[in-house]
């Protein structure tokens, strides 16, 4: 491994892979932030350069934060694949990267590959990886999950309803959910960011929720509500129901501890799920991500946040997750400035999910305090739609009126399938047919109309 | 002078059409979300677009609008600066926001005594606007508040780019017994004007989130500002009576 180089006379050399690991990155606020990022554009390629020329030995035996000393690192090196290790070890991150654009390769020669693949070696990728780049290998990787509905297919694009009411008021979140699924929206999951976090609450609007999904209108779909996990345990095990179980994952186990968890409480909830959930399985978790979130839980072990992300997949991969959603907008402009910025990191994170195996989808959002606005939000969704991502977020005009951000909306969803001649879900789809919101996954006149589902 | 409220519902003859207008009706009013809004194809109607980018571009100019002077001047601020220059490194450096400019830190030993039992202090953060639209009720009743007490506030300071955590280098320069901290939040859709009150006692370096209680969603369709002016007075009397904030503290 090379540790110095030369460009144009002038002299770069690292001190440690992390640093090349860091400075490979495209310029990112929250590298800067972090003291971590490259402080030249040439800089920057020496990085790229040799990092490029590095093998995938040399990097599983320097993962960013040691084995004896982080949980999440021990989990992504214990389930690499050795015999499918054993055959690429000794490709350099370029030869990686050829072998993943390479016509030759198709979707099954990459998962296969994907298994004897470390998160730092995803990440590595990445950094060397232009966004069509990203875009087109990621187009290759199909991953598909079941719980109540099967996500990830070809021809499909499914959707998150995020019906978020500023008090949790049920009557309000129900009225989101009816207007969003007249759009067809909602197959993905029917997922409530809840105000309140108590056992009580969460109780309440679980069931409710259940009831109304599942009792009243049989939408083939699943429901979350998104409280600490160790709240909708509690409350699963005191008899709620809900179809998929939610958790915030870092890359880092001292930034898990800063969120409260650990993989032992990961397992147990999984465990919880598969004997006590009502869903038909096996996918039962829903996760979210998102590059920033260690340095601001000050977890991030100095190591940059395209790589932390990259951990993050490699720990939900352990569980087997429906859904995993990196919500790429929301942390800040101290993280991701601004659009450049931010369509850089949601291409990266959705690549470096399906690499790893996992079902991904993206919060393509921003809040009022970044450099992004309306147009950047549609670009980002369009790019994330040819890439073949899994799902995106649903929400009454995009305006979140409870978390304050926005994100992409009941329309969007339409607007991105129609596009690209996607359809939702097969199951939610014949209901939606049944209920004649869609015919041959077009929407009909009814759709938009919330006062088409009866009280 | 038309107002965009009144013409935004014409631009176009096209509305959302209901089988049920009642119903439809009924659940738009049971939140604040945007439903029921209507569509041309697989896109929202004209005037949903307008109304959904004004209250973008209102949050946008929030940010990066500035206090107006007469506003600080009608309250009679002595006005400092943080280490962040500009709003551009505001909101790259948090650390920064945190920090008092070295000459305005002898502006305010200048300015005022050491010790005293209250500052009042006042930061643009991420919202001008919530200054200026709260700014005129909450201080009267603030001063109120504390006169009713038994207590007296020298005049306010205002910080340009000012982070919470700038409350404790204020702080460490003038040691006093509490502090309040008036900032605007982060703007979203539904308001550009709301403002948080952060308060401490014994503001100094290392006092952290739970050292401090807030007050948060002050605005005119939140926490009415005259109203959160009564409460913080009434926050800093516990904080003198206890000798501590925070977790410590419960509601006033």
């Amino acid at each position: 491994m090379q540790f110095s180089l030369k460009i144009r006379e002038r002299n770069f050399s690292f001190q440690s892979f992390n640093e090349i690991m860091a400075k490979a990155n495209e310029e990112k606020s929250g590298d800067s932030l972090a003291g971590v990022a490259a402080a030249s554009y040439l800089e920057r390629m020496a990085a790229k350069t040799l990092l490029a020329g590095a093998t995938l030995d040399y990097i599983r035996n320097n993962p960013a934060v040691p084995y004896e000393k982080d949980e999440v690192t021990r989990m992504i090196q214990d389930q690499v694949d050795e015999e499918v290790f054993v055959e690429i070890k000794g490709w350099t991150v370029a030869e990686l990267r050829e072998k993943l654009l390479s016509e030759a390769s198709d979707a099954e020669a990459i998962r296969r590959l994907s298994r004897g693949l470390t998160s730092e070696m995803i990440a590595a990728v990445a950094k060397i990886m232009s966004n069509m780049d990203l875009i087109l290998a990621a187009r290759k990787i199909r991953v598909t999950a079941h719980c109540n509905t099967t996500v990830g297919e070809a021809g499909r694009l499914g959707s998150r309803l995020q019906p978020n009411h500023t008090t949790d008021s049920i009557d309000g979140i129900i009225a989101s959910i009816k207007d969003g699924l007249s759009f067809g929206v909602g197959d993905a999951v029917i997922g409530i960011n809840p105000v309140d976090d108590t056992l009580e609450n969460i109780s309440r609007v679980m069931d409710k929720v259940y009831e109304f999904t599942h009792e009243k209108v049989n939408a083939p779909t699943q429901i979350c509500v998104l409280a600490h996990i160790t709240t909708q345990m509690e409350a699963i095990q005191k008899g709620a129901r809900t179809d998929l179980l939610f958790q915030s994952l870092a890359g880092t186990e001292k930034a898990n501890r800063g969120f409260g968890i650990n993989a032992a409480m990961l397992d147990e909830g999984l465990e919880l799920m598969r004997s006590r959930g009502p869903a038909a399985g096996p996918n039962v978790m829903y996760f979210e991500t998102g590059q920033g979130s260690e340095l601001s839980s000050e977890g991030h072990e100095g190591v940059d946040q395209v790589t932390l992300e990259a951990r993050c997949y490699g720990l939900a991969k352990r569980y087997s997750p429906f859904l995993v959603n990196t919500v790429v907008g929301f942390i800040g402009p101290e993280y991701l400035y601004n659009a450049v910025q931010v369509t850089r990191a949601g291409l990266e994170d959705h690549f470096m999910g399906k690499l790893t195996g996992v079902s991904m989808g993206v919060d393509v959002c921003y809040t009022n305090h970044i450099g992004a606005d309306q147009n950047d939000l549609e670009n980002l969704a369009v790019l994330l739609t040819a890439a073949g991502a899994n799902f995106f977020m649903g929400i009454p005009m995009g305006d979140d009126v409870m978390l304050n951000y926005q994100t992409t909306s009941y329309h969007d969803i339409a607007a991105l399938r129609e596009i690209f001649g996607l359809r939702p879900a097969k199951s939610f789809e014949e209901w939606l047919e049944r209920k004649g919101i869609m015919v041959n996954g077009k929407l009909t006149a009814k759709a938009g109309d919330l006062s088409i589902f009866e009280e | 002078m038309m107002d965009f409220e009144g013409v935004v519902g014409d631009v176009s003859r096209n509305k959302p059409v209901f089988h049920d207008n009642n119903v439809a009706w009924a659940l738009k009013e049971r939140t604040g979300a945007r439903i029921g809004v209507g569509r041309s194809g697989a896109r929202p109607l004209t005037s949903e677009v307008l109304k959904f980018r004004v209250d973008h571009a209102a949050a946008r100019d929030a940010i990066y609008d500035s206090v107006p002077e007469d506003v600080l001047k009608r309250h009679e601020c002595v006005s400092v600066e943080t280490l962040a220059a500009d709003k551009g490194e505001y909101l790259l450096r948090p650390d920064l926001g945190r920090r008092i400019r070295e000459e305005d830190l002898e502006t305010l030993r200048r300015e005022f005594s050491q010790g005293e039992t209250v500052l009042i202090l006042i930061g643009d953060g991420l919202s001008a606007s919530a200054v200026e639209a709260n700014l005129d009720d909450i201080l009267p009743s603030l001063r109120t508040g504390l006169e009713r007490h038994g207590y007296t506030a020298p005049r306010p300071i205002f910080i340009k780019n000012a982070r919470v955590g700038v409350m404790d280098h204020v702080g460490e320069a003038l040691s006093p017994e509490t502090a309040v901290l008036l900032i605007g939040e982060r703007p979203g859709l539904i308001s550009s004007e709301s403002m948080s009150a952060y308060m401490c006692y014994k503001p100094r370096f290392g006092k952290t989130d739970s050292d401090r209680n807030v007050i948060s969603n002050i605005h005119r369709g939140g926490v009415p500002p005259l109203e959160a002016g009564a409460v913080i007075a009434d926050f800093i009397h516990r904080f003198l009576e206890l000798k501590t904030s925070g977790v410590n503290v419960k509601g006033a």
